[in-house]
């Protein structure tokens, strides 16, 4: 665990130095001026060992990519079923947007409201918001309007997109009710596999210290210096 | 070492950006700039006592009501896990286990076990705890797999009155639980551990400088 960073002495005048120079380990507080690691290494704080820039050049093309795949795949999955279940010739399969509307009781709603949250609507609004955060910037173009807010935004979500931990869901369900009828994985299951993998993949290439220098440089210096406060 | 409270500079959570210590929100993602979170254990517990209550009522009441032409059955947390035991399917049943009961207690635990030895001022093994922090952060999501099956069973198996399948009350209280726990623990700041981390061989941790006016 070498860090690629460079401790600053605490010693040094703070007068004259540019704070956009340094990164701070938001899990411990170490200050470190900031120094983008060779390729295949990541600068680890040395006091706790929070990753802190994992920046992986070009990376985001491929996020890019990912992002759009995981989009498509997550809005398709909703429409498409993904359990179908045989008993005694009666038949049903379901989708997700029939697990939104399928409890009408009382406060049991909120159940089936944060299921399809998040496992739909928030992970479909995280890629979305990080497309819309990276395409321009990888077409070289400025940054989108609150693109700032965007990004940070995408970054909140990331704990509350559950498509993976739904996947085992579905596998469990299945086995629940083995005994009672028989049960089939439908397309939308696959493609929730298929996206969960993508999630991980995708994670793992994002480095989001550069994608807030790819914000700042994209935006030009001059604009960057009039947010400096006081 | 040299922290950004030493230096005068308060650090961004969101964005890991370094700013003069009193400037009000980061210049660079907007998030608001605190150089500890004031009031982070409060916060830590709150949620922890709510999810704590939520998580009673969801082990008592039952999580799945299950009719068939002969019965009804109303099936807890725990006793859905035994049932799918019964059937032999013993990792299923093992998974349900670890993501319902194991996972949730030992994040309780875990989490008031970081808050109190914040609240002492002197922390002994920073990196374990830090460690500690993270898994109950990675793992706490996992717990939310019987709330899937739940609300996937209600809606598929509806088979007029051959079989049908409803969601328990403890489906809700489960959910809340699970969703205060990780409140709970994203409240946690752990830039506390380390202001109370006793390096080895030294016997008295220094009282940490009271954080910059703001
Ligand atoms: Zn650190």
């Amino acid at each position: 665990m070498t860090a690629q960073t460079e401790r600053t002495g605490a010693g040094k005048g703070l007068s004259g130095m540019d704070t956009a120079a340094l990164i701070g380990c938001p899990n411990c507080d170490e200050v470190y001026v900031a120094r983008t690691p060779p390729a295949r290494r990541r600068a680890v704080c040395d006091r706790c060992g929070t990753v802190l820039i994992s920046s992986r050049r070009n990376a985001g093309i491929p996020i890019l990519a990912l992002s759009v795949a995981v989009l498509v795949l997550v809005l398709a999955a909703a429409f498409h079923p993904f359990l179908s279940i045989n008993a005694a010739g009666l038949g049903n399969r379901v989708s997700l947007l029939d697990v939104a509307t399928s409890f009408r009781s009382g406060v049991l709603v909120l159940v089936s409201v944060a299921t399809v949250m998040l496992i739909v609507a928030l992970p479909a609004l995280r890629v979305a918001l990080l497309i819309y955060v990276i395409a321009p910037l990888e077409m070289g173009l400025r940054p989108a309007r609150h693109a700032r807010l965007a990004f940070r935004a995408a970054q909140e979500l990331k704990p509350w997109s559950m498509t993976e931990v739904f996947s085992i869901g579905c596998a469990v369900a299945l086995v629940k009710v083995s005994d009672l009828a028989r049960l089939e994985f439908g397309s939308a299951f696959w493609m929730f596999v298929a996206l969960s993998v993508i999630v991980v993949i995708s994670d793992r290439f994002m480095c989001s210290w550069s994608i807030w220098q790819a914000i700042d440089a994209a935006e030009g210096d001059a604009t960057a210096s009039a947010r400096e406060p006081g | 070492m040299s922290t950004a409270r030493e230096m005068g500079l308060v650090t961004c959570t969101a964005c890991a950006r370094v700013w003069p210590a009193g400037t009000p929100e980061c210049g660079r993602c907007g998030h608001r700039l605190q150089s500890r979170h004031a009031g982070s254990l409060q916060m830590v517990w709150a949620f922890w006592l709510t999810g704590l209550l939520c998580y009673i009522p969801a082990n008592i009441y039952p999580m799945l009501v299950t009719s068939t032409l002969v019965s009804t059955e109303a099936n807890t947390i725990v006793g859905g896990a035994v049932e799918i035991a019964r059937h032999g399917e013993i990792a299923i049943a093992a998974i349900v286990l670890i993501a319902s009961v194991i996972i949730p207690v030992a994040k309780f635990i875990a989490i008031a076990y970081l808050a109190v030895s914040v609240q002492r001022g002197r922390v002994h093994g920073a990196h374990g705890k830090m460690h500690l922090y993270e898994i109950v952060e990675f793992i706490g999501r996992w717990s939310m797999i019987d709330v899937f099956v739940v609300a996937i069973l209600s809606a598929l198996v509806q088979l007029s009155v051959v079989a049908s399948i409803h969601p328990g009350s403890a489906a809700l209280t489960f959910a809340l639980s699970v969703i205060f726990t990780m409140l709970s623990a994203r409240s946690f700041d752990t830039r506390l551990i380390w202001d109370a981390h006793v390096p080895h061989g030294q016997t008295a941790a220094p009282l940490p400088p009271s954080p910059g006016t703001e």
